[in-house]
């Protein structure tokens, strides 16, 4: 076995994918990464499969609504039931999708996709909406960044959020052209409050019909002269998205964005530099960007191993990568999402979760280094995260989770994988899969694992690496 | 930073919670006695957007009633305060602690180009942004900051909470949260814990470095409040809501000798679309019973002047009542303060004016980061315009 190739490939299925896989242990440590990235690569072109978690009730009520053409004809207690349906079929599809992070073979195009989900940052609570936009950054995850910017932008997810079905001539809301260029592609600083103005009014008439399709409202676009980024015309929303994309700093910003999320949070100007032109040559080619990144020498470098804070979505599909988990309420880990503070589906503001450090406080961390622990001994467990107003609209106060997390760990299918190592060397084979460069302490941990058999070592020695804040870290 | 494993002196006359401390963690394990004079500040969020119009009631104004025929509070209800205003019937105890000139009402506290999103309006007040500004860190986070470049001090602001809001997240420090002292202790000082944190071999700034250094802070600051909380924990009465207890874990650590200035408490959920009256009416006696006990306590241990509390929400709500007996999201809003230690009392400003509406809402007069910027300067003593980022008009309550 090689251990160094074998680490060199989990540090890549951490940053392209969600974590090493119990069931490819035994392959990281023959493959070369490249060869490693090739089959990421090719299995996560395969076709992307729509999420869809909508009740048929749900189906049923939203059809009548097309079909009436007015939302306004629903009694109020069909408006209640539409939106109490919708955030529960939120939550379904928040748990669809962590599923698929977890068990889907196109590991690649999830991560990326779960990448866009906070540039794209959306609280839209219409669940078509949502379906809609959460196919759109995973059909588009790694293609072109112009097509996807199109795609979200004209999205009714999109456009709802950033009130842009409230911006017509005469009367422009600017939320939308400023997050288009403050957030999606230039980043502050890089454009004057005249350049959104007038943007604002080339977006007037982009809005939706309530099957959640993009419509242009001709009557209610601003067809004077703009004057954006220096230039002048009758220019539409399409013509904006065109300037952004022709703009360096665009390419810039979504390249240091994107090195920051897989590979450092503190960037290389002069790497980033390099990797930009390239994106900006290839016309945005996201795949190709990823290609550079994940083969590059510099990527499996030790400054660029162990470096990463998890998210709490990525510290959760984690270990329920390496561990066969079974939830017996899958609800429990969206208690989880909003106790460390990372709900799909419900990121903080318009900028997504700024993630790094600030993930970390002292509550978080101690609810990080205990989960395994609860996990495995069925502790009990009792916290409430704080409520939402936006999501409960002031009916419902939380119900606090009290009692244990009822799991079933498969250990002995775990401990299986390392039926052919001697017992001596067991906690540095099992630190080697679960800990990125951190040094394990074998003597203290000795202390703290049971020994009776050989499984319940396995078992304490995996929970104990867990419980670490070297866990914490990819 | 580099600390080895035979740089951890081990102290032997502490108790043996301690001993397992490295040494750069000792330096606030003994903190000074609190002199009298030590200024605290308590902020209570009502979370949701509190319906203030039915908080502080502007009775005389026609307006009121003709906006509210159903949900309006009737002036023989209500609990007067002066002419123009009363209280809500379920807050007694804010009217005696006006009558006692303990209680400062602050109106038509706001800011510009309001949001009527919770979150986000939640967001400005907690990070006190410009509305179009998005920020990652807290005011009283940065307050920290401010405070304490370069070293230890995370128990300077503690939140009674099982998370941590962003209000009290700065860019270095971050405030502590814990639901009551005992839990946080026995949670974090598992030996596991203490032995991983004792055995990290610190090496600069990496970021393994980061978090380990967290986990010590939290274990060594879990130890502190703890032992805190049992120096003189309060032998006053108070309510089993969970504010009661929250205010009653703060009032015990007020009397010890903790260094904590900023504590941070919410209350919920205000958000009253649909029939208000009733929701109101239970979140208000939660609120005025524990705050009777709390400052009821603070007088008996002498500690009445050197406390301020504030109260504040996310938004107001609309001037007009909505179709379902509730009133929806709105703009400006009051805020109550309550110290021994107000320079002014009672009515601060004027009752808010109800026929100079912007689209049915209340304009805002007062920038609640004025609030903000007296409180942080004239009663913590510290550099407000840093802080804020701005200079904000200081106002004349302290």
């Amino acid at each position: 076995m090689d251990v160094q190739q074998q680490s060199k490939n989990i540090h890549l299925m951490w940053r392209a994918g969600f974590g090493p896989a119990l069931e490819d242990l035994q392959a990281y440590s023959k493959l070369s990464s490249g060869v490693l990235y090739s089959s990421l690569v090719k299995t996560s072109s395969i076709k992307t499969e729509y999420i869809k978690v909508s009740s048929g009730t749900l189906d049923g009520l939203y059809k009548g609504i097309i079909n009436e053409g007015k939302i306004a004809q629903l009694s109020k207690e069909q408006k209640q039931q539409i939106r109490k349906e919708s955030r529960e079929a939120i939550k379904n599809l928040n748990l669809r999708w962590l599923d698929e992070m977890v068990n889907s073979k196109a590991q690649l195009r999830e991560k990326m996709a779960f990448f866009w989900h906070g540039h794209f940052a959306n609280r839209e609570i219409n669940i078509y909406f949502q379906q809609k936009l959460l196919d759109v950054i995973r059909v588009n995850a790694l293609g072109n960044f112009g097509e996807l910017l199109t795609e979200v932008s004209k999205s009714a997810a999109m456009l709802s959020f950033l009130n842009n079905q409230q911006n017509r001539k005469q009367h422009p809301n600017e939320n939308f052209a400023r997050e288009v260029m403050e957030l999606f592609t230039l980043g502050r600083g890089n454009y004057s409050e005249q350049d959104v103005k007038e943007a604002a009014r080339a977006f007037t008439g982009w809005g939706f019909d309530l099957s959640g399709e993009f419509i242009f409202r001709k009557q209610f676009h601003d067809n004077g002269s703009k004057t954006i980024f220096g230039k002048t015309g009758n220019f539409d929303g399409d013509d904006v998205i065109s300037m952004l994309l022709q703009s360096k700093q665009t390419s810039y910003y979504i390249t240091e964005k994107i090195f920051k999320f897989f590979v450092n949070d503190q960037p290389d100007p002069a790497m980033v530099s390099k990797l930009s032109n390239g994106f900006y040559q290839s016309g945005y080619d996201i795949g190709k960007l990823m290609s550079e990144i994940f083969t590059a020498t510099w990527f499996y470098s030790a400054a660029n191993t162990g470096n990463k804070i998890k998210s709490p979505i990525e510290l959760l599909t984690g270990i329920r990568r390496i561990l066969p988990i079974d939830f017996s309420q899958a609800e429990v880990q969206l208690l989880y999402q909003r106790l460390l503070g990372q709900m799909l589906f419900y990121p903080p503001n318009v900028a997504g979760w700024p993630g790094g450090r600030n993930w970390i406080d002292s509550s978080s961390l101690m609810y990080r280094i205990r989960l395994p622990q609860l996990l495995h001994d069925d502790q009990d467990f009792s916290a409430k995260p704080k409520d939402d107003d936006d999501v409960m609209m002031g009916q419902a106060t939380t119900s606090l989770k009290r009692g244990r997390i009822n799991v079933n760990i498969d250990w002995p299918e775990f401990a299986d994988v390392f039926k052919n190592i001697p017992r001596s060397e067991l906690i540095v084979a099992i630190a080697a899969t679960l800990l990125q460069g951190g040094k394990v302490d074998a003597q203290l941990l000795d202390k703290y694992t049971d020994s009776s058999t050989r499984e319940n070592f396995v078992r304490s020695v995996t929970i104990q690496l867990m419980s670490t804040p070297d866990y914490q870290l990819m | 930073m580099l600390i080895k494993r035979r740089n951890f002196i081990q102290l032997g006359s502490l108790a043996t919670g301690t001993m397992l401390m490295p040494q750069f963690l000792k330096a606030f394990e003994k903190p000074a006695m609190v002199p009298a004079g030590n200024k605290v500040v308590v902020v209570i969020q009502l979370s949701g957007g509190n319906d203030g119009l039915n908080t502080v009631i502007p009775y005389r104004d026609d307006n009121y009633y003709r906006e509210r025929p159903r949900i309006g509070i009737k002036k023989d209800d209500l609990l007067l305060i002066n002419e123009n205003a009363g209280l809500h019937p379920s807050l007694p105890h804010f009217r005696a602690l006006h009558d006692a000139g303990q209680l400062a009402i602050l109106n038509s506290v706001g800011y510009p180009n309001p949001d009527r999103s919770h979150f986000r309006s939640m967001d400005i007040w907690q990070t006190a942004s410009q509305s179009n500004e998005i920020l990652n860190t807290g005011w009283i986070g940065r307050y920290l900051d401010a405070q304490c470049t370069g070293c230890d001090k995370p128990t300077q602001a503690l939140e009674v909470d099982d998370v941590l809001s962003l209000a009290m997240k700065g860019e270095l420090q971050k405030g502590l949260a814990f639901k009551n002292p005992r839990n946080l202790y026995g949670s974090s000082q598992e030996k596991y814990f203490r032995e991983l944190a004792k055995n990290h071999d610190h090496h600069g700034s990496s970021q393994a470095d980061y978090l380990y250094k967290t986990m010590a802070e939290t274990i060594s600051s879990a130890d502190y409040i703890y032992q805190q909380s049992k120096l003189h924990p309060s032998s006053q009465q108070y309510p089993t809501s969970s504010l009661g207890q929250s205010l009653k874990t703060i009032a015990g650590l007020i009397f010890s000798d903790i260094n904590t200035r900023v504590y941070y408490v919410s209350l919920g959920s205000f958000d009253t679309h649909v029939n208000q009256d009733a929701q109101q009416k239970r979140l208000f006696k939660e609120l005025n019973d524990a705050m009777e006990s709390f400052t009821k306590d603070l007088v008996a241990n002498h500690r009445m002047d050197d406390v301020m509390i504030f109260s504040f929400s996310e938004f107001g709500r609309r001037v007009s009542q909505n179709a379902s007996g509730g009133t929806d999201h709105g703009t400006a809003n009051n805020m109550f303060l309550v110290s021994g230690g107000l320079k002014q009392k009672g009515l601060v400003n004027g009752m808010p004016d109800l026929s100079n509406l912007q689209d049915g809402d209340l304009k805002y007069s007062v920038d609640f980061k004025s609030v903000y910027a007296t409180v942080l300067k004239k009663w913590l003593g510290a550099d407000d315009k840093m802080i804020l980022g701005k200079q904000y008009a200081y106002m004349d309550f302290i």
